[in-house]
């Protein structure tokens, strides 16, 4: 009888945790940055098809890098878990921190119990009615979830754009001043990204209901010249 | 709660009410359930009294639809609620009226305006007019059962149809059947007298002031030949409801404004002396 290959517990963790960072760098990054009036986020994405970033509830955006079919039905996962919980109870009771737990909780479990771990990094962001109340939820494809002040990047090249923006002067920024350091950090110094590739929305802090918005090409060429 | 997760095979797709029955939350569950077991038990629906919505009404004009209705809700001949809101937003360019069996009724808008909502996070897009109209054809046609125990819920439907350019109305039966209309719609106890007034008063494509005239006064007439309908009521401060989708969206009518228009058809009745003759002979002319 021949004995199956005995694989260090170690060593089948960092196997899998190299597989989804290589799947997770080959995608382009993205970044969220707290303004005054809200958050902003701000992907770098050629498609106006297959988005990356997307609407979950009144005020809560969910945005995702790596492998489009993962994070789109981590999206949709999402958006009915937020749906089916402001009719259950109520819109008010609907929060970030609980949706990014779920995701932390699915993405873990599916790291250590399935075959292949998911190749995607997601961000969860809920704009407060006081900037204090702004949340940033960078949860990875092992489950792992940390809680992000001010600004989050997530991606492949999300090491170089976080040391990038921590450079960056973030404070009392308006929404135009904070796409500019978005795609200042995204693009990197060597080059410059122009609407037609860049996606673009913000929640917006002001008023009750659905905040969330997306930013048309004009509106990002302007803002951004 | 958690993150709700289906096969391929067994995925709603985008629709929130298939969400709700995989998750047994679906609410015509509840209410089917609860029927058969009270019809079991020999019960009568008319043994218990439910509140009843009343007139509202709904009319195009030049830059869209305009939609309406009174404040009032009766249990038999009570009056249970003075301030009941009828017409609802159902998405940014559509609203929905209701009459009937109040608590259903508003049970149907809530599932309603979130079936919306929800296809179009999930899609990307939102539904056409006529996949709403559509959507809400087949909730009507769900709560048929209870609507055969008393509990009937008529709603109208109106909107702004973005890839046609213009204001669209459809009228619906118990039977969840959907009727489109070219001019004006009414529905509940007072929608006779409504929709007579309507009919005399609408003169090809009236502007948005004009309309908005029209459907007050068709409300005041409903309410005061139809006990179920309530009236302004200036006393309180309550009048009814009025709301206009144009190209810019769902919007509602300043409640002072409905208040003045009002006090301008209250005036023409009046005569000097405070009194007027032809409505308190029973002959009243509007």
């Amino acid at each position: 009888m021949s004995m199956p290959y005995y694989v260090a517990p170690e060593q089948m963790m960092k196997d899998r945790a190299d597989y989804a960072q290589k799947g997770i760098a080959r995608g382009r990054s993205l970044v969220a940055v707290e303004y005054a009036e809200g958050i902003l986020l701000v992907a770098e994405n050629p498609s106006r098809n297959l988005r990356k970033i997307s609407e979950i509830y009144d005020r809560i955006a969910f945005a995702g890098v790596g492998r489009y079919n993962e994070y789109d039905q981590l999206r949709i996962a999402g958006i009915r878990h937020a749906d089916t919980k402001g009719y259950t109870y109520s819109r008010d009771d609907v929060d970030s921190q609980a949706l990014a737990n779920q995701y932390a909780q699915m993405l873990g479990q599916i790291f250590t119990n399935e075959m292949k771990p998911l190749e995607v990094e997601i961000l969860v962001a809920s704009v407060g009615w006081e900037p204090e109340g702004d949340r940033l939820f960078h949860i990875r494809y092992d489950g792992s979830v940390t809680d992000e002040d001010g600004f989050a990047a997530v991606g492949g090249d999300a090491e170089a754009i976080r040391t990038r923006l921590a450079e960056a002067n973030l404070d009392g920024l308006d929404v135009g001043g904070a796409l500019a350091a978005a795609e200042a950090a995204l693009s990197g110094p060597e080059r410059s990204l122009s609407a037609e590739e860049l996606e673009v929305a913000v929640l917006e802090r002001p008023g009750s209901g659905r905040r969330f918005r997306r930013l048309e090409n004009d509106e990002i060429s302007g803002l951004l010249s | 709660m958690t993150l709700p997760l289906f096969s391929t095979s067994d995925d709603p797709g985008p629709s929130f009410t298939g969400l709700l029955s995989r998750l047994e939350l679906d609410p015509s569950y509840a209410v089917e359930r609860a029927l058969e077991e009270s019809l079991r038990a020999g019960a009568r629906s008319s043994e218990v009294e439910i509140s009843h919505g009343t007139t509202v009404v709904a009319s195009r004009y030049d830059g869209g639809v305009i939609i309406a209705g009174d404040r009032r809700a009766t249990s038999g001949n009570l009056i249970s609620h003075r301030t009941m809101q009828k017409v609802f937003p159902a998405d940014r360019w559509s609203g929905v009226a209701i009459a009937g069996a109040a608590g259903p009724a508003i049970e149907m808008v809530k599932l309603f305006q979130l079936q919306l909502e929800h296809y179009e996070k999930v899609e990307g897009h939102t539904l056409s007019l006529e996949g709403k109209a559509n959507q809400l054809s087949m909730m009507v046609r769900n709560h048929l059962p209870a609507a055969m125990q008393g509990m009937a819920v008529v709603p109208l439907f109106a909107g702004f149809d973005r890839r046609r350019d213009r204001g669209r109305l459809f009228a619906y039966d118990v039977t969840g059947g959907r009727y489109e209309e070219e001019d004006y719609i009414a529905s509940g106890s007072g929608s006779l007298h409504a929709r007579t007034v309507i009919k005399l008063g609408k003169a090809g494509d009236l502007d948005r002031d004009a309309t908005v005239n029209l459907l007050i006064r068709s409300l005041f007439v409903a309410a005061d030949d139809d006990s179920a309908t309530g009236g302004p009521d200036s006393m309180r401060g309550i009048y009814p409801i009025v709301a206009t989708i144009d190209a810019d969206g769902y919007q509602h009518v300043e409640e002072s404004e409905i208040a003045d228009r009002f006090a301008a058809i209250v005036a023409e009745y009046v005569d000097n002396d405070g009194t007027n003759p032809e409505i308190t002979t029973g002959g009243g002319s509007v």
